[in-house]
């Protein structure tokens, strides 16, 4: 890695100590010798474990559940459904009035996805949760899946979360998060030419190293303390609080201490059911998941479809561009309606655009509920955006940097969502790139700055 | 048949945290009574190092190295409330709310320093190393683990700061979608080489040259170890990754190493990182968020790359060989 300090030098004071300083990390030795202690890394007398029974089918209705089989089985002491779950309908981000509430803990009456949890067994060992998860018996009727998000918002189509009643999250702006500058249409009818490109992407994984999970430990004064690897400490437990109807002040989290997230632990799915189990039974109660539960239950990042329409000049000006975003929430919203909002806000990209249409759509389909992950909202829109501009400058014949040159946003520029730009650095990137990579571009571009006057 | 090169180039920006739901994190700072300094959070250090930056940050503000500073943070007994570590946020979340809490533990430091030393706050300074000084006077000095001996055993004063950073919720305008997503962004330019294999259509990542912007770096080493991870992320996010192989069939999804597909060493290209500072108005020393900006302008880098090599479009992530293939015969029937 190089720092290039000459870039930016007068917008910078490099007179710090500590700030700046490559000093060794103090958790280092502990990461590397195999002692730092993870959460996992704890254990109680008496511990159970907690096995959940998914579903196998994307979408059915439960006709009944029979556990009589499973709760004969050897070592199995308590076995949970949804009736047992004090505030079995929750959302995560009801905590910022991000509603309505259209999840289960345990499946009530319904499942929407494959891997759905409905049946939770503990039980004295691992091997006997799983033994006696096996033995449940659920008789499903199964129902017709969606899994294309074009096929989810076509009239009739079979509803997926009838908490929303409609296949796709309400915002208070109507079907889709909406920004509007300009004139788009008057900017199409004067460009020059006119692209429209669709782009789409698959779920991916977080694949940390440290799959999710949480130990939970009753103090015997009616708290509960759970070790956990989520990565909001207080967001997950004022969300078991209302999942478990249970005060805060019962609940104690630590952690802090993680092998990566990447946004794969800011759900909040182990610790209810955990705590939920170690009151129900009195003993400490362990539920970590699987690789197999952390690759195909846990939310992987959305699959997202986008749609860009650029009007271009043949100087290189983008003069007008549409982008309508789908992401697809699976089952359940999740962080999705957040996510797909956040895509609202970055469209158009780092340019300035004088005339811009953003929609983004939060739907809903039978898939593995998505939710955050490493720059979700964003990633896939960059992705989109940066292959549409490689095609804008092949259509009129530049070269791609200088087309990026002539359309970047600087200082002063107003963006779509109407804020002025502060702290631009996109030009400067790009002029390092240019002699970095040996990509030159004409010495005009290598002259502009993102805010010094004049250039 | 051949093998092909090409090369693309992608340009982002990204925001730093959550405006659009409301941002808060507070931290707590404290000497102990020989003048360590503790720092309390409920933040998260998911590995990416959260807990040494926030030391660096409180070392710097109050004055000391970085050894005399320890962090405790993610026990919701003790910690004061953190919103969590996502979105780019942590640093320059906590980081300011660290600055503020140590600020307000260095003024008393100050103050019982002057009173041992029968000075003005005022005239005192710092050096960095453990010791405070008088301005222009550096022979007249106190050491902070004198300062501390005193504050608690002689003065009766607790050395120690509280520190809150909110970034009010910005509600996005119906109509226009009129919103304040970000304070402030990082950016990024990529140039990716390829080499296209036009009949197998295997795509190998040559060289990944990354120019990042990202406002200060706090400590170079963790925010190279940072970058570098992003920048491999980012490939494996462009040529390899999915949880459903064969969709709309959801069948035969990965559940392990060995079947969900991510590079190995030998798939990783040479990778160069390059940084620019320019520091954010209202980040933590100008402290902006790289930590998913870094893993994005790799896709579509790479996707334009392989456009350059074989002159084929693969407009859906991943770019595998099938796909390549696939485009290759259309263009080819063409």
């Amino acid at each position: 890695m190089e720092l290039r300090k000459s870039y930016f030098a007068d917008q910078r004071k490099d007179d710090l100590h500590e700030i700046g300083q490559p000093r060794p990390r103090s958790d280092s030795p502990g990461h590397v010798t195999g002692k730092t202690a993870y959460f996992a890394d704890r254990n109680f007398p008496g511990m159970l474990y907690l096995r959940m029974v998914r579903s196998p089918h994307h979408h059915a209705r439960i006709r009944s559940i029979d556990t009589s089989e499973a709760q004969m089985h050897p070592g199995v002491v308590k076995i949970l459904t949804a009736k047992d779950v004090p505030h079995n309908v929750y959302t995560i981000l009801i905590l910022i009035q991000i509603g309505p509430e259209d999840e289960t803990v345990l499946a009530d009456g319904k499942v929407r996805w494959k891997g759905e949890a409905v049946v939770a067994v503990l039980a004295e060992t691992e091997r006997a949760a799983q033994e006696a998860a096996a033995k449940v018996k659920i008789d499903y009727e199964v129902l017709p899946a969606v899994f294309d998000m074009e096929e989810a918002l076509k009239p009739g189509a079979p509803v997926v979360n009838e908490y929303h009643g409609r296949n796709y999250y309400l915002y208070d702006s109507g079907e889709c998060r909406k920004v509007r500058f300009g004139d788009v249409e008057a900017g199409f009818a004067g460009a020059d030419h006119v692209l429209e490109q669709t782009y789409q992407s698959s779920p991916i994984e977080h694949a940390p190293t440290e799959t999710t999970g949480c130990i939970v430990a009753p103090e015997g004064n009616d708290r509960f303390t759970c070790y956990t690897n989520t990565q909001a400490m207080f967001f997950t437990l004022d969300n078991a609080s209302i999942i478990l109807q249970m005060p805060g002040n019962r609940l104690h989290f630590v952690g802090g201490t993680v092998g990566g997230g990447f946004g794969g632990k800011v759900d909040v799915i182990v610790e209810p059911i955990a705590i939920l189990g170690a009151k129900l039974t009195g003993r400490p109660v362990s539920f970590i998941y699987s690789r197999e539960e952390e690759m195909q239950i846990s939310s992987p990042r959305a699959a997202e479809k986008v749609v860009i329409k650029d009007g271009v000049m043949k100087d290189g000006r983008i003069v007008a561009r549409k982008v309508t975003g789908y992401t697809d929430a699976g089952a359940y919203s999740r962080h999705s309606p957040y996510g797909a909002q956040k895509g609202a806000g970055h469209y158009p990209g780092p340019y300035t655009i004088p005339n811009v249409w953003i929609d983004t759509y939060c739907v809903y389909t039978n898939r593995t509920p998505s939710s955050a992950m490493r720059g979700f909202g964003v990633t896939i829109g960059d992705f989109a955006l940066e292959v549409q501009m490689d095609k804008l400058a092949r259509l009129i014949g530049m070269d791609p940097l200088e087309f990026r040159f002539i359309n970047a946003y600087r200082d002063g520029d107003m963006k779509a969502h109407r804020q002025a730009t502060e702290g631009a650095a996109l030009i400067e990137c790009m002029q390092e790139a240019s002699r970095a990579a040996n990509w030159p571009v004409a010495e005009k571009f290598m002259a502009m700055s993102s805010y010094a006057k004049g250039a | 048949m051949a093998i092909r090169r090409g090369r693309g180039v992608a340009a982002i920006n990204y925001p730093t945290g959550m405006n659009l739901g409301g941002d808060p994190t507070q931290a707590l700072v404290h000497s102990t009574p020989t003048g360590n300094f503790m720092v309390t959070l409920s933040s998260v250090d998911l590995g990416q190092g959260m807990k040494q930056i926030m030391a660096q940050i409180c070392a710097e503000t109050i004055g000391v190295p970085t050894d005399r500073v320890v962090v405790d943070t993610a026990d919701t007994d003790t910690g004061p409330h953190c919103m969590g570590t996502f979105a780019s946020r942590g640093t320059h979340r906590a980081g300011n709310a660290v600055i503020q809490a140590a600020r307000e533990a260095r003024q008393v430091m100050l103050e019982v320093a002057a009173e041992e030393l029968e000075v003005n706050a005022s005239d005192l300074e710092t050096d960095g190393q453990g010791h405070i000084l008088v301005k222009g006077a550096p022979q007249k000095s106190i050491s902070i683990f004198d300062v501390a001996l005193a504050a608690h055993f002689k003065r009766g004063r607790s050395i120690s700061g509280r520190g809150m950073f909110l970034i009010p919720r910005s509600y996005p305008e119906k109509e226009t979608g009129a919103m304040k997503p970000s304070t402030c962004y990082a950016h990024a330019c990529t140039v990716a080489e390829v080499e296209v294999d036009d009949e197998t259509g295997e795509v190998t990542v040559l060289t990944v040259k990354n120019v990042f912007e990202i406002g200060r770096a706090l400590n170079p080493k963790m925010v190279e170890q940072q970058l570098v991870g992003g920048s491999w992320m980012g490939i494996s996010h462009a040529l390899y990754e999915t949880t459903e192989p064969y969709y709309p069939n959801r069948d035969h999804g990965g559940t392990d190493f060995n079947q969900y597909l991510m590079p190995g060493p030998g798939d990783l290209a040479q990778t160069e990182i390059i940084v620019l500072e320019r520091p954010s108005a209202d980040g933590p020393f100008g402290a902006k968020g790289p930590g998913e900006m870094c893993a994005n302008p790799q896709i579509p880098a790479i996707a334009n790359a392989v456009f350059d090599a074989v002159g084929v479009r693969i407009d859906t992530l991943p770019i595998t060989p099938e796909r390549i293939l696939r485009a290759l015969k259309a263009q080819a029937s063409n």
